[in-house]
């Protein structure tokens, strides 16, 4: 009893371990949530250098640096790392060490599940890169591992991209249910569901997705691994099985996941605008709304991605209507954003800067999205370069500078150190102008006829296409500020007071910067 | 000439539009009443868009300039108001629906269904394709004719690099053309900008597309979903005739079909089949087994000095060569190529990068098909 009584008071008090151990079996949400995000990092930096070899193979046309067969390698690895490694471990990171912060709560409710749903990570990919040195060469038959480039003309490492995947799978969700948990049953005494702030809002509605999405991947590959090894006919034409179920299967997780890695992004930007412009969120509770119905109907456009495999028209109609009713919801944040810049008293601070770049380049890719909802019209846009800059400018400018904003936004508060603002705003200006250098031509040169996915293309594409090369390598290389940029922070630097901003609300500005290990080891009150 | 054009870019966009206009910015108008259909609507979202932006990052620029705290603008405290909110969900709403009904239109006149004048099967394969008219006797395959010295940046690249092929597709102006498309082996896509034709080419199913072009002229495409390696070389070439050269034409193809034949009757030497070999090699192999013969270790095997090719492999290889091996990437090339063409490239590998194992004939290769 006594025993008991002593474990229980020491362990209230005690800080993190020392050395390795203190990471390899923590359950601290923020040490967590510092390894997801050091993880996504590391992921974004081996993702971009695939990006980087690909746009240097495309610098000119012909066939200069690597072989069709690497090049179809590095597309599949860079899409692959880009959404699994680095955009999705960098959201839960934010929400690991933002959700219990912002709700009032200690630590994560589960935090042994925690540990694993991280350590899966490293394993997973560490697997899935490991396939590049096999023999027949990696995943070679791009993100969507259409069937059946991906069960019978598979190279031999498909088996081991399958149990990647299925890793990561089990890793997103119990991250979900994790967050889910924290939210429904760690709550602040007094905060109601319509007062918590969005970042957690939009979290708990992501948390769902995941949950309802990633079996249905798992699902999908799983369905592979059958047909390649047990003689199953799946998608396998010849033994009598459908290729386009495939498709079918992967883009109803597919969609969803478009949107578990946008929705967190929208959460972001709406604790970031309102801060910076001195005044409440315009809208909260249509934000709520607005981020509900955008999930929901994310389940019912997953065809889009197909208009042209030959569905009858009514399928066609169906799926173009509800694709195109996605713009109203997605309008409405849009606007209320603005409404909330609106007569606000704004100053253009790091996360400032990249939380209104955002919102012009997001919304420059949901016009592009609009276009491509159009059927008709999308028999001329699917799979060209337009498609490629329209998801790209909803990731990288949409959901990665979301990203950046939010470690700006928050950094001084993890450290208790403030940034560099002046190399935060070069960083900035570079990101900015580099990825509009690189992914804006690609609509010209989609709208001209360039298919995706090719290593070597027609003269007429060739002036564009170095116009973004050059993008490219300016995007790539101005990370290496943010970088810097982030260690310094970590190492040293101005003392950063509890609340950093001036505009900011919520609680987990109330705490100290940086915040203590457990975080509220006393529920705050929220009235 | 590259930095020209650079230079030519920068000035392009502060001086002239004529000289941007070159650089191929938009959608092609095409050349049928559904490519110019789709082209509209293309252009009215596109505007749609633009009016919308204009608004939007108007109010936004205005407040980013007039509202910020170093002008002394000091934060308002509304924070939501219903009217605004109902109306700027209506008013989208209202343009979307706009928005879908001509797109809708387009799409049920897409989807016309009503009998064609000329029907030709287009089957995908890695990585070309293959041409069927129904109801007549004409059956090609269309391979990429741009030569691997230009694509490896050794010679000039032509004024149609990588969208050309040895064979065309051709169909006459002014008639209904409708393409039932399908695949062998992985997922392909038929495209065609000029005719506002994608249509998956997907195996086990037979899709349908349709075009009528006004316009004689060569239309130029390419597979427009990922399938492999050369997924980047398997360009779509149309040629639309008027009907009298389209006649021509088919009877021309007739003849070389019948001449064909008779090829196969003939008696060749080794000499013969083996340079005949060395093109069917270019067009069909190498873009897996590789110029040199070595293959792709783990994906594709190398041909030099394998069992296969010594004396006893003969009728083995050739049976591999024309029934394909199931479950890799090796297709049936039985179907694919002539009796000739077998015979050659089959005798060329055996002869060819040091090998030695013998040959085998067109006649050969007729028994073993019938087996």
């Amino acid at each position: 009893m006594s025993t008991l009584e002593q474990t229980a008071s020491t362990g209230h008090h005690h800080g993190p371990a020392k050395g390795i151990t203190r990471w390899l079996y923590t359950t601290n949400h923020k040490d967590i949530g510092t390894m997801y995000l050091i993880f996504s990092l590391v992921m974004f930096m081996v993702g971009g250098c695939m990006a980087l070899t690909i746009r240097a193979e495309l610098f000119q046309p012909g066939l200069q640096l690597i072989q069709p067969e690497f090049f179809n390698q590095m597309t599949t690895m860079h899409g692959l790392i880009m959404v699994f490694g680095a955009v999705m471990p960098a959201f839960v990171g934010l929400a690991n060490w933002m959700v219990p912060m912002m709700v009032g709560a200690p630590d994560m409710a589960l935090p042994r599940m925690n540990n694993w749903s991280f350590w899966i990570l490293p394993f997973a990919f560490s697997m899935m890169l490991m396939t590049l040195f096999m023999e027949g060469g990696g995943p070679n038959f791009g993100w969507t591992f259409y069937a059946p480039l991906s069960t019978t003309y598979a190279p031999p490492s498909v088996t081991f991209f399958i149990f990647a995947v299925h890793m990561m799978g089990i890793s997103s969700i119990m991250g979900a249910i994790n967050i889910i948990a924290t939210i429904f049953n760690l709550r602040a005494p007094g905060m109601t569901f319509m007062k918590m702030p969005l970042f957690v809002w939009t979290w708990l509605i992501t948390a769902f997705l995941l949950i309802a999405v990633m079996p249905v991947l798992a699902g999908v590959v799983t369905m592979m691994l059958m047909d390649i090894h047990f003689g199953t006919s799946f998608f396998n034409a010849a033994g009598g099985g459908d290729p386009v179920l495939f498709q079918h299967v992967f883009w109803f997780f597919g969609h969803p996941e478009v949107y578990i890695m946008i929705l967190p992004a929208f959460g972001i930007v709406s604790e970031i605008i309102p801060t910076f412009a001195r005044k409440k969120l315009f809208g909260y509770t249509s934000m709520v709304y607005a981020t509900s119905s955008i999930a929901i109907l994310s389940f019912i456009v997953w065809a889009h991605h197909m208009f042209t495999v030959g569905m009858p028209l009514i399928g066609e109609l169906f799926f173009m209507f509800t694709t195109m009713l996605i713009a109203v919801p997605t309008g409405v944040k849009v606007f209320n954003w603005i409404a909330t810049m609106f007569r606000g008293s704004m100053t253009f601070e790091t996360p400032m800067l990249f939380a209104v770049a955002f919102v012009v380049l997001f919304t420059i890719g949901g016009f592009s999205g609009l276009m491509l909802a159009i059927a008709p019209v999308d028999f001329q846009y699917h799979d060209t370069y337009f498609v490629v800059a329209h998801f790209h400018y909803v990731l990288v400018p949409g959901a990665i500078f979301s990203i950046m904003a939010a470690t700006y936004y928050w950094l001084p508060k993890w450290t208790g150190n403030m940034y560099n603002e002046s190399m935060g705003k070069l960083h900035f200006w570079l990101s900015f102008i580099g990825v509009n250098i690189t992914f804006f031509p690609m609509h010209f040169i989609g709208l001209a006829g360039m298919p995706r996915r090719i290593p070597d293309y027609a003269l007429q594409f060739a002036d564009f296409n170095m116009v973004a090369s050059v993008g490219a390598f300016l995007f790539g290389f101005a990370q290496l500020l943010f970088i810097y940029n982030i260690v310094c922070c970590a190492r040293g630097g101005k003392k950063a007071t509890d609340r950093v901003w001036e505009g900011s609300h919520g609680l987990e500005w109330t705490l100290p910067s940086p915040p203590p290990y457990h975080s509220f080891t006393q529920p705050p009150k929220v009235d | 000439m590259r930095c020209n054009r650079l230079a030519l870019l920068l000035s392009g966009f502060v001086i002239s539009p004529a000289v941007v206009a070159e650089w191929e910015v938009n959608l092609v108008r095409g050349v049928t009443e559904i490519s110019h259909a789709i082209f509209d609507l293309h252009m009215i979202i596109f505007y749609v868009c633009v009016a919308i932006a204009v608004v939007v990052f108007g109010v936004m620029l205005w407040s980013i300039i007039y509202h910020r705290k170093s002008r002394g603008a000091k934060a308002h405290h509304f924070h939501e108001h219903l009217w605004v909110e109902i109306l700027w969900t209506i008013i989208p709403f209202g343009i979307l629906v706009a928005m879908a009904v001509p797109a809708s239109q387009t799409l049920i006149q897409m989807y016309d269904k009503s009998e064609a004048d000329i029907n030709i099967q287009v089957t995908g394969y890695q990585w070309k394709w293959r041409y069927q008219y129904l109801g007549q006797d004409i059956d090609f395959f269309s391979n990429l004719s741009t030569p691997q010295d230009q694509i490896n940046n050794e010679a000039t690249k032509g004024e149609n690099y990588l969208l050309e092929v040895d064979q065309p597709v051709v169909i006459p102006v002014g008639k209904k053309v409708r393409f039932l498309i399908t695949a062998n082996d992985v997922i392909h896509s038929w495209w065609v900008p000029a005719l506002a034709v994608k249509q998956d080419a997907i195996p086990g199913f037979i899709n349908e597309a349709w075009t009528v072009v006004d316009e004689p002229g060569i239309y130029r495409g390419q597979c427009a979903e990922l399938c492999g390696r050369d997924h980047g070389f398997m360009p779509v070439v149309v040629d639309a005739r008027s009907e009298e050269d389209y006649l021509q034409w088919v009877a021309s193809q007739t003849q070389a079909q019948q001449a064909e034949k008779a090829a196969a009757e003939q008696t060749w030497t080794m000499e013969a089949l083996i340079s005949k070999g060395e093109e069917v090699y270019k067009t069909s192999c190498l873009a897996c087994h590789q110029a040199n013969g070595q293959g792709i270790p783990g994906a594709f095997p190398g041909l030099v000095n394998t069992p296969l090719m010594s004396g006893d492999g003969l009728m083995e290889h050739a049976r591999i060569v024309v029934h394909g091996r199931t479950g890799t990437a090796m297709q049936a090339f039985g179907e694919q190529l002539s009796d000739v063409d077998l015979a050659a490239v089959i005798t060329y590998e055996r002869n060819a990068w040091g090998n030695d194992g013998g040959m085998i004939t067109p006649q050969q290769i007729k028994q073993l098909k019938a087996e």
